[in-house]
C-alpha cells in the first residue's frame, strides 16, 4: 500500500517538475516515469536497509538508463528525462535539516547532516555519469549495436 | 570575400545556438559539442570554444584570419524545450536539411519565442509537487494540502520578487521566509500536523537540483571552471533557502 502511494506521488512529483522545468508537452508523462521508476528504487532500497547514498547511486544510475533509452527512441536531448527523474532525490530535506540544526547551535549534528547532503549529490551526479561512460563504452567498442 | 562572409555567418549561428542552450540550462559538454558539430556541418573543421555560465567563447580557423567572438551570459533560466529545439535544428543542419540561411532564421525564432507554460500552470505544478514531496518523505496526508498551498504561494513568491529585485539571492530568501512563515501558521492553527514535512515538501520547487548535479558532472567531464561556478551558484541558492527558513525557525 505504501508503495503504491509513493509511486503515484513520485509520478505526479517529477512530471510537474517537467513543468517547472518547461519540458516539452508529449514528454511529461516520460520525465514521471523515470521519476517513479529512480524514486521506487530508491525507496525500497533505503527503507530496506541497503544505506541511503548506496540507494542514490542505484537510484540515479537506473534514471539514467531509463532516460538514455527515451532519449535515444525520442531523439531528444538526455537532459530533458534525467532532470526531472532526478530531482526527488536531491538531498533537499537533509539540507534543510543541516541548515535547522545550525541554527539551533547543534554544530556537530549539522555538519555531519551536511556532509550526508553533500555525499548524496556526489552519488547522483557519480551514477548519471557512470551510465553515460558505460553507454559511450559500447557504442566506441565492436560489441556494441552498428550505428 | 564571399568566403569569409560565410565564415562569419556560420560563427552568427553557432554561438546564437551556444546562448540559447547555455541560457535554458543545458550542460557544458552538450552547448561545446553543439557548436562544433554545427561548424563541421558548414565545412569548418577546426574551431575551439570556451564555456563557462557567464560567456561563450568562440574561435573558428576558416578562410581568412582566424576569427573569435564572444558572448556574454548575464541571466540563466532552466527551459528545456529550447534545449530540445535547439538540439533538433543542429541534428537537421548535420544531417544537410537545414541550410545556412534557414538555420539562422530558426534560431532567432527560438531564441525571441516565449513557449513557457502559463505562471498560473507553473504555480499549480509547483503547488502539487510540493505536496507529492511532503507524502514522498513521509509526512501524513493530512499535511498534503497545507504544503500544497505553501509550495504554490512560495513559487508564485519566488518569480514575484525576482521581477522586483534583480538580485536572485534576496527573491529566494524572501520567499523561503515565507515559506516557513506560512507552514508555521498552517500548524499554530491546527491546519498541518508537522512542521518539518510541510517546509521541507514546500521548498522542493525552488531547490537548486538540477545546478547541483550539473555541476558535478562538469567537474567530472573536466570542465572545472564551469563546475565550480555552477556550484558557488548552487551554494548560494541552497544558503538563501536554508537562512530564510532559519530566520523564521529562529523566532519560535
Amino acid at each position: 500500500m505504501i508503495y503504491l502511494e509513493q509511486l503515484i506521488t513520485s509520478f505526479i512529483a517529477s512530471a510537474a517538475f517537467g513543468i517547472i522545468f518547461n519540458a516539452p508537452r508529449e514528454s511529461l508523462v516520460k520525465c514521471g516515469i523515470s521519476g517513479m521508476v529512480g524514486w521506487i528504487v530508491y525507496f525500497a532500497l533505503d527503507t530496506n536497509g541497503f544505506g541511503t547514498i548506496f540507494a542514490t547511486l542505484m537510484a540515479s544510475f537506473l534514471i539514467a538508463v531509463v532516460s538514455q533509452v527515451f532519449a535515444k527512441a525520442y531523439r531528444t536531448p538526455i537532459i530533458i528525462f534525467s532532470v526531472a527523474g532526478v530531482i526527488p532525490l536531491v538531498p533537499g530535506g537533509l539540507a534543510y535539516d543541516a541548515m535547522r540544526n545550525f541554527v539551533e547551535n547543534d554544530y556537530s549534528t549539522a555538519l555531519s547532516l551536511a556532509a550526508k547532503a553533500s555525499m548524496i549529490s556526489g552519488a547522483i551526479a557519480v551514477g548519471l555519469v557512470f551510465s553515460e561512460v558505460i553507454n559511450q563504452v559500447i557504442r566506441r567498442s565492436n560489441l556494441g549495436p552498428v550505428k | 570575400m564571399e568566403n569569409q562572409d560565410q565564415t562569419f555567418e556560420v560563427m552568427r549561428a553557432c554561438m546564437l545556438a551556444g546562448k540559447i542552450m547555455l541560457q535554458s540550462g543545458a550542460e557544458t559538454y552538450r552547448v561545446e559539442d553543439t557548436m562544433s558539430r554545427m561548424a563541421s556541418a558548414f565545412g569548418i573543421d577546426k574551431t575551439h570554444s570556451y564555456v563557462t555560465p557567464t560567456g561563450i567563447i568562440f574561435s573558428v580557423e576558416g578562410v581568412g584570419p582566424e576569427r573569435t567572438k564572444l558572448v556574454r551570459i548575464s541571466d540563466r533560466t532552466t527551459d528545456l524545450r529550447k534545449v530540445a529545439m535547439v538540439n533538433s535544428v543542429s541534428r537537421r543542419i548535420t544531417s544537410g536539411e537545414v541550410g545556412l540561411q534557414e538555420a539562422c532564421k530558426l534560431l532567432v525564432e527560438i531564441e525571441e519565442a516565449n513557449l513557457t507554460y502559463s505562471f498560473i500552470i507553473q504555480i499549480l505544478a509547483a503547488a502539487i509537487a510540493s505536496g507529492c514531496f511532503t507524502i514522498m518523505f513521509m509526512g501524513s496526508w493530512l499535511d498534503f494540502l497545507p504544503s500544497m498551498a505553501a509550495g504554490g504561494i512560495g513559487f508564485f513568491l519566488v518569480v514575484y520578487f525576482h521581477r522586483i529585485v534583480p538580485v536572485k539571492f534576496f527573491a529566494e530568501f524572501l520567499s523561503s521566509f515565507f515559506i516557513g512563515m506560512i507552514s508555521f501558521f498552517f500548524v499554530k492553527f491546527g491546519l498541518g500536523q508537522e512542521l518539518d514535512k510541510i517546509i521541507i515538501g514546500s521548498v522542493m520547487p525552488l531547490v537548486p537540483g538540477l545546478l547541483i548535479t550539473n555541476a558535478v558532472r562538469d567537474l567530472m567531464a573536466g570542465h572545472l571552471v564551469s563546475g565550480l561556478s555552477k556550484g558557488a551558484e548552487a551554494l548560494l541558492t541552497a544558503f538563501a533557502i536554508g537562512s530564510g527558513i532559519a530566520a523564521i525557525l529562529s523566532f519560535l
